[in-house]
């Protein structure tokens, strides 16, 4: 195979006639490549964030707005509303913002009045996620521009499978995470380049047949964002 | 102004009635007119079927005939875009630096009609009336090749008693494409009849456009359908004036 | 045209091909409502990005520099992709490429494996490899679900099924899903692939894939999709095998930004599509163990040495050009011969692809320019199309080809003003026994394909040439 590797390699350098080992006037034909296009948003903060709800609406995701003191309320209202009884949270997924008596330390089953448990990602094995009734995680970013959430599958945000496999995604957005442009949040991502990272824009969606969009495919069908700030 | 005809070949030999309507125009709009007789083709049949290399002589004798006129004027957009497009390269792969300088020169003295009128003359009322439903087809080689956006149509707001009405699907190549309608025939009609609906459904009695050779090819079609439309090129709605009648 | 190794793939040319498609009225309708569809959701998100063309430039400088220090690139991704806990294997052609693949689902004892959506995949024919050998492979999206299951071809880059409407879906997947009972509006049949797949994500140990683009300063990979398919096969095996052209790298994470606002606006008209993922070798705790890369040739050497159909290995597979395209509007992507329709596939096959008829591709284009003025990446296809002819008349034709006596017939007589006069003068005598009252309603041989549908007016008496003539005289001698 090696072989073949170098052969390739021959092929491409006698088409680009020659090497391309010099590195600087690479680096400097890079630099200079245009990149004119927009980096910076221009909205502020309220456009910003009322262009991030609507576009999220435009994916038939559902967004909630709160604010840091009522936000368990909120995440409770949704759980309660959807009837979900066996939830899971990603590990690292701040314990004051989940609705209370129950906390995810508590372990699994067993929520009194409300009646929805929560289980803990790292004890949640392939069948838990395939059965529960959804998955509650925090992300690393919010895109207005594309009403997109980013996730780098950090603290609090699951490793991939958890935002795949259950019928339900609550992700909770901290305004501030808020960007407009995807530029801007490529930059916010740079120190995270070789993490996982998922792009997530609205619950996963097929037009396959005949044009119409249908989601819920394999992902989750349903995206709750819980907004908060 | 001293402006040179490029007629074209296929318009030279199929359709007199376009240069004449050229020379009339220009000339009411007081300008001279200059008709190299050594000028035949452009190479673009060749040039888009493969046959480059039989493209470059007559490139070179493009060049040559026209190497000392001010202002040229070609009636068909198609013919425009294989200068603009092609030429360069082609000087250039001939590797003659004098030929790839003297293409360099020429281009910027190249006009398509409705642009020489608009663009280099700075008119959109030629003075022009013509009494008929007319719907406009953009050809793709106006449209994308010279980018002439609305210039024609510019050109027809200002005819006197014209009933201009809009193409839909303005953008859709009609289907002709040189070799292509031959080639490639029957997907070339499916195209055509899908233009022939839309020209058919605005009840105009005239459809034009900047190029005889797409004309040529939804006449065709209308014809033979018996569809009681005529296509004529845009020069011969701009000739035509109330005194004169119709070029 | 470069000959690839193997068997070539039986195929009509073209024009023939195209016929029993333009009969098939359900189909010309079903394609000409999905690209509409998609055209109008285009237009509108490409309007509202105002930096559209600036993005547009940006892709295509990025791509031009990457093509040109290809070797870097690729090595760089070699490396951090390896350093990340990834394999890297390379292959010059399809059968190599297939027998890596093999080899990979052998070693780790797979006897199936799911599939997301992937175009080189089409190009090897691996499923036909796999299958030969024993190994049972599961496309997971939903339109290449359709086609599998229907043991049909795609015909189209971005929705393969879009020649099918509901009715049929919903046949094949009674037929071949063994169910009873069937709704037929999309939600039904999209339920019934969820039941159907959620199985074999759960446990079947391989995933193979493509990818979208491999980043050289990372080592990482990019996959966007929208079903969510892509990612079930990108975390849930342990065992994951990437098959890209060599041309699917960027330099830099950064270069991201660019094609993921291109990509998805072109594709299918979102915004974005509902994921992106990216991710780098093998992550602990999350996705595959094992993860191996096939970077293929497979031809693309060759075009890379072209320097005026380098830029076909821009393309990013959006097939904004099959939407917009008249040509594709009327047949379908079938008639096309490979899983490569429309424009792109009218250059990209004739170059890569082994198959019968390849050369007939360049000429299925009318040369309108609508490709070139979509594509996210500005490959000029027409002018592509035009070279690609180019070399077929130089490569491919006998000088003894009818058409090539005629073409060579016709630029002597351009050749010089006599020589056309005297056959503008022929044509004009000669034309006789085609002309009836004015009009020409039959012409022989290859002509007869203009007259088949269309009339023509009779060589008028007088060319433009001879009427100046005339009035330059009449003016001298009233001077
Ligand atoms: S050629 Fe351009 S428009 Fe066509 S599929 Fe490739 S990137 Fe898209």
């Amino acid at each position: 195979m090696s072989g073949t590797r170098e052969a390739v390699l021959k092929r491409i350098r006698s088409a680009i006639g020659g090497s391309s080992a010099d590195a600087a006037a690479r680096e400097a034909e890079r630099e200079v490549l245009p990149r004119e296009y927009r980096r910076a948003g221009s909205l502020d903060a309220d456009a910003r964030l009322a262009m991030f709800i609507e576009r999220l609406h435009e994916y038939d995701a559902n967004v909630v707005r709160t604010d840091a003191a009522r936000v368990a309320v909120a995440i409770g209202a949704i759980l309660q509303e959807h009837g979900q009884r066996s939830v899971i949270v990603a590990d690292g997924f701040p314990v004051e913002m989940l609705p209370d008596p129950i906390t995810p330390k508590s372990g699994a089953a067993g929520g009194p009045a409300e009646s929805f448990a929560f289980r803990r990602e790292e004890k949640a094995n392939v069948e838990d996620l395939d059965r529960c009734d959804g998955i509650i995680t925090s992300c690393f970013a919010g895109i207005a521009f594309t009403g997109s959430i980013v996730l780098t599958h950090g603290p609090g945000e699951g490793a991939r499978r958890f935002t795949l496999l259950p019928d339900r995604h609550l992700c909770v957005v901290r305004t501030e995470q808020v960007v407009e442009t995807v530029p801007e949040a490529m930059d916010r991502l740079a120190g995270f380049a070789t993490a996982p990272i998922t792009f997530i824009s609205g619950p996963s969606a097929t037009a396959d047949i005949e044009m119409m969009r249908v989601r819920g495919v394999h992902g989750p069908r349903f995206l709750d964002v819980v907004l908060v700030g | 102004m001293r402006i040179t005809l490029f007629i074209t070949c296929y318009n030279d030999t199929l359709f007199p009635e376009t240069g004449q309507a050229v020379v009339r125009l220009l000339e009411r709009l007081g300008h001279e007119v200059v008709f190299p007789l050594d000028q035949t083709c452009c190479g673009q049949m060749h040039y888009n079927t493969g046959y480059q290399r039989e493209a470059v002589p007559l490139m070179k004798r493009f060049v040559e005939t026209f190497r000392e006129a001010e202002t040229i004027c070609i009636p068909s957009s198609s013919c425009v875009a294989m200068i603009r497009d092609h030429y360069p390269l082609m000087a250039e792969e001939s590797g003659d630096a004098e030929l790839v300088r003297a293409v360099e020169e020429l281009l910027p003295r190249i006009y398509e009609l409705s642009e020489l009128l608009v663009k280099k003359l700075g008119l959109e009322d030629v003075g022009a009336y013509y009494a008929h439903r007319v719907t406009y087809h953009a050809s793709c080689h106006s449209l994308r090749g010279l980018q002439l956006g609305d210039i024609p149509l510019r050109l027809l707001r200002k005819v006197r008693g014209i009933d201009l009405v809009e193409l839909p699907n303005i953008d859709r190549c009609c289907g002709f494409g040189g070799t292509f309608a031959v080639k490639n025939g029957d997907v070339s009609a499916a195209m055509l009849a899908e233009k022939m609906k839309d020209v058919e459904n605005t009840t105009a009695e005239v459809c034009t456009a900047v190029d005889n050779s797409c004309l040529m090819h939804i006449f065709g079609g209308l014809h033979r359908a018996r569809a009681g439309v005529k296509t004529v090129h845009l020069a011969q709605i701009l000739a035509s004036t109330e005194a004169e009648g119709e070029a | 045209m470069t000959v690839r190794v193997g068997e070539s793939a039986r195929a009509l040319p073209f024009q023939k091909a195209a016929l029993p498609l333009l009969d098939d009225a359900q189909l010309r309708k079903n394609v000409r409502h999905a690209t509409d569809t998609i055209q109008r959701k285009r237009g509108l998100v490409v309007a509202e990005q105002t930096d559209w063309q600036e993005l547009r430039t940006a892709a295509s400088a990025i791509k031009r520099h990457t093509l040109k220090h290809l070797d870097t690139y690729l090595t760089q991704f070699e490396e951090r992709f390896t350093a990340a806990g990834g394999v890297v294997h390379w292959a010059s052609d399809a059968d190599e490429a297939n027998r890596i693949v093999l080899g990979l689902v052998q070693q780790y004892g797979g006897k199936e494996v799911i599939k997301i959506k992937t175009m080189t995949s089409d190009e090897t024919r691996l499923n036909e490899a796999l299958e030969q050998a024993g190994v049972h492979p599961y496309e997971t999206d939903l339109a290449e679900l359709i086609i599998q299951l229907g043991h049909d071809k795609p015909s189209h880059i971005v929705v393969p099924a879009l020649h099918k409407n509901r009715a049929q879906i919903r046949e094949i997947f009674l037929r071949e899903m063994g169910l009873k009972e069937l709704g037929n509006r999309p939600e039904d049949l999209t339920a019934a692939a969820r039941r159907f797949l959620r199985e074999k994500f759960l446990r079947v140990k391989i995933g193979v894939s493509g990818a979208n683009f491999l980043i050289a300063e990372t080592g990482g990979v990019c996959i966007v999709e929208s079903e969510g398919n892509g990612r079930m096969c990108l975390t849930m095996p342990e065992v994951l095998i990437s098959m890209a052209g060599i041309e699917k790298v960027i330099p830099s994470f950064e270069d991201l930004e660019v094609f993921l606002q291109l990509l998805p606006r072109s594709a299918t008209g979102e915004r974005m599509n509902p994921y992106n993922s990216i991710w780098t070798g093998t992550h602990e705790d999350d996705g595959p163990k094992h993860f191996h890369v096939v970077l293929l040739d497979n031809g693309r050497t060759s075009i890379l040495a072209d320097k005026e159909s380098r830029q076909t290995l821009h393309c990013i597979r959006c097939a904004a050009c099959l939407n917009t395209c008249p040509v594709y509007r009327q047949t379908g992507g079938h008639a096309y011969g490979s899983s490569y329709a429309g424009p792109i596939g009218a250059i990209f096959t004739p170059q890569v692809l082994n198959m019968e008829h390849a050369q007939s591709l360049p000429y299925a284009s009318s040369l309108c320019g609508a490709c070139y003025e979509v594509c996210p990446v500005k490959i000029n296809i027409p002018e592509v199309l035009i070279h690609l002819r180019g070399r077929v008349v130089r490569e491919q034709k006998s000088a003894l080809d009818p058409e090539a006596l005629g073409m060579k017939a016709m630029a002597t007589v351009f050749g010089s003003r006599h020589r056309f006069e005297a056959a503008q003068r022929l044509a004009r005598v000669g034309q006789w026994p085609v002309v009836s009252h004015g009009w020409v309603r039959h012409l022989p041989g290859m002509m007869g394909n203009w007259t088949a549908v269309r009339d023509m007016k009779a060589i008028p008496d007088q060319p433009f040439r001879a009427w100046w003539k005339q009035r330059q005289k009449k003016q001298e001698k009233q001077a």
